[in-house]
């Protein structure tokens, strides 16, 4: 979960710049092939977004509404995913807990793309004491595992979903850093880029309408496997009970409170671990379809 | 060779100072007076005064960060603002669970790893190659902790076959503690074993495809000598780096792990003093873990000429 050495091997691998590996033949390109995993991972992520978005009209009950006369049951007709030690419809508490999860992990994530993006394009391109010192620091943030790195900035910043998404995306962050800044160097060196600073193009010019282009393949890979982890960091430290409290309908809460019953009703703990498992499958499909799109000779990593 | 090692001794002093100040930086910023938390709210003024005189508080930062640096390099780590124990204390009751934990994980990630890996690797496209794949995708997406509550739930609550939480010390049995860490391990040496097993998998194709593998088959070598003797050999190589990588991941991972099955290792020791505000615990500890990733990193970074002998003749070339 941490350090992403998944994510770098995979982007360096595909950078456009990287000399072609005299490898393995490709032995089955995607070239007639559907990307049926990038196609399944997105309807399975939309229908995930559709499901949070109109929670209030789909969720069969209000996710709060209590009944002591019928608690921690297993799924029913009345109540698909069972109840839990309220009496509170567990389905419809999935479903509102979605929300919470995919807005605080597309958030962290996104905020960890573009500054981290920034960050690393900038020191590459730039180079010299401001590339080493921020060298330096990406180096500082990967010596900290991450769930302890989040466990940090949320006692700085206090328990709650605002921390949560803090910690995901600073870090996450150094990931974006470090892939962006090995992939502009081997490009800032090649023709295009000189002509365009022939021309007399500025550098913020170059490094965003020049370069950028370039990298956003690779990017879109790394940002839906981010995504991924995002959605593990969020749960997992929720679970901790670094996050989000009791009463809010929430994965990794619903799935923390469920492990004290798990003697009288295990589909409590079973249901929301299984959105969490299907959401960040679904966002490691999309990576691994983009990635296969993107360099169709791996087919398998 | 020895520029190599100087080279890379060196650069980890920046990275480990770097580490103090941003593990200092955080508990100093972490909202709440220390002086209040351990004299209580009520505690009269100069009580308080007192203490943050006692601790140190009343001191400017920079004087207060470099007086906490000068003990840490004397080993000294402060101790907590409640138990009294010192951190060092509190760290050697509890690293013992957690090296444990962490080593069996990854014996369980090393264990799936590379037989899976060689297996797959014979036959790429294989019915076995695309069921791993897929499991090792399943893998890869698991949440640890739903993962470590189900296997609760299995094996300890409906077969009864493992305990469902708790830790056994290695005083009271090595069957009972084994016992109680198979589940845990699992858990947490799952997501591991999935990397490891793509990592691996991917370095022996490209392996196999190099040209000493192809003199070997023309030399009539059997499939297996080949696979173990030429191809894993150099494939295990970028496979340590990994592993080194996810050294990092699993103590990290402890925390997680630790808290769902109630083991008392560092993870919950961090875990508890966060919340608790015991601040130089958790700091000691953050410390005490980056520290030792970035030395285990730095061992792996040793191994690397004694695995390749071309970094010990290429003298600076890391890969």
């Amino acid at each position: 979960m941490s350090s992403g050495v998944g994510l770098q091997q995979d982007l360096t691998v595909s950078t456009p710049a990287q000399p072609e590996r005299a490898t393995r033949p490709a032995r089955r390109t995607s070239g007639g092939r559907r990307p049926w995993t990038l196609i399944v991972g997105l309807v399975v992520v939309l229908g995930f977004c559709c499901l949070a978005i109109g929670a209030a009209l789909l969720a069969p009950y209000p996710p709060d509404q209590q009944n002591m006369s019928n608690v921690l049951r297993g799924p029913s007709l009345a109540h698909p995913f069972g109840t839990d030690e309220f009496g509170r419809d567990s389905l419809s508490r999935i479903l509102y807990g979605a929300r919470l999860t995919l807005l605080a992990s597309s958030i962290a994530v996104l905020l960890a793309a573009i500054v981290g993006c920034a960050v690393g394009l900038c020191a590459g391109y730039l180079g010299g004491p401001l590339d080493a010192i921020t060298g330096r620091f990406i180096d500082v943030l990967f010596a900290i595992p991450v769930i302890l790195l989040g466990i940090a900035i949320v006692a700085v910043l206090g328990p709650g979903e605002l921390s949560i998404v803090v910690a995901i995306a600073l870090a996450s962050l150094p990931n974006f850093a470090r892939v962006s800044r090995g992939a502009i160097i081997p490009e800032k060196e090649r023709e295009y880029v000189l002509a365009a600073h022939v021309v007399g193009a500025g550098t913020p010019y170059i490094i965003l309408r020049t370069l950028l282009p370039n990298l956003i393949g690779p990017l879109m890979v790394l940002v839906s496997l981010g995504f991924a982890y995002a959605v593990l960091y969020e749960a997992s430290l929720s679970f901790l009970g670094l996050g989000a409290r009791p009463p809010t309908p929430e994965w990794g809460v619903m799935l923390s409170t469920a492990r004290d019953f798990l003697f009288q009703s295990p589909w409590y703990a079973f249901f929301p671990g299984a959105s969490i498992f299907l959401l960040v499958f679904s966002l490691n499909l999309i990576g691994d379809g983009l990635s296969e799109l993107i360099d169709p000779r791996r087919r398998h990593r | 060779m020895t520029r190599y090692l100087a080279l890379r001794l060196a650069s980890v002093i920046p990275t480990l100072l770097g580490v103090s100040v941003l593990v200092f930086g955080v508990t100093y910023l972490i909202p709440g007076d220390p002086a209040l938390i351990i004299g209580g709210t009520d505690a009269p003024p100069d009580a308080i005064a007192n203490i943050r005189h006692q601790w140190g508080l009343d001191q400017p930062i920079y004087v207060r960060y470099a007086i906490w640096l000068g003990h840490v390099l004397q080993g000294n780590l402060g101790e907590s603002y409640f138990s009294r124990q010192t951190v060092l204390q509190l760290v050697a009751n509890a690293l013992p669970t957690t090296a444990e934990l962490a080593a069996l994980a990854l014996l369980v990630a090393v264990a799936i790893a590379i037989p899976t890996a060689l297996v797959s690797a014979v036959k790429p496209g294989s019915w076995f190659d695309l069921s791993t794949a897929a499991l090792g995708f399943i893998g890869l997406s698991i949440p640890g902790f739903w993962l470590g509550i189900m296997l609760i739930y299995l094996f300890g609550v409906q077969l009864q076959v493992l305990p469902a939480g708790g830790f056994t010390p290695v005083s009271k049995g090595l069957v009972a503690n084994i016992a109680s860490m198979v589940l845990p391990a699992i858990a947490l040496g799952t997501f591991t074993s999935t990397q490891l097993m793509r990592y691996l998998r991917a370095s022996l194709l490209d392996v196999l495809h190099a040209d000493h593998v192809r003199t070997a088959r023309a030399k009539g070598l059997t499939e297996r000598a080949i696979m173990i003797r030429h191809a894993l050999r150099n494939a295990l190589i970028p496979f340590v780096t990994v592993l080194g990588v996810q050294l990092g991941y699993l103590l990290g991972g402890t925390v997680i792990t630790e808290s769902v099955f109630a083991l008392p290792g560092m993870g919950r020791l961090v875990l508890s003093a966060i919340l608790n505000r015991d601040y130089q615990v958790a700091t000691g500890i953050i410390l005490l873990i980056a520290t030792a990733f970035v030395l285990l990193n730095l061992l792996v970074d040793l191994l690397y000429p004694i695995l390749d002998p071309r970094v010990r003749l290429g003298g600076a070339h890391r890969p």
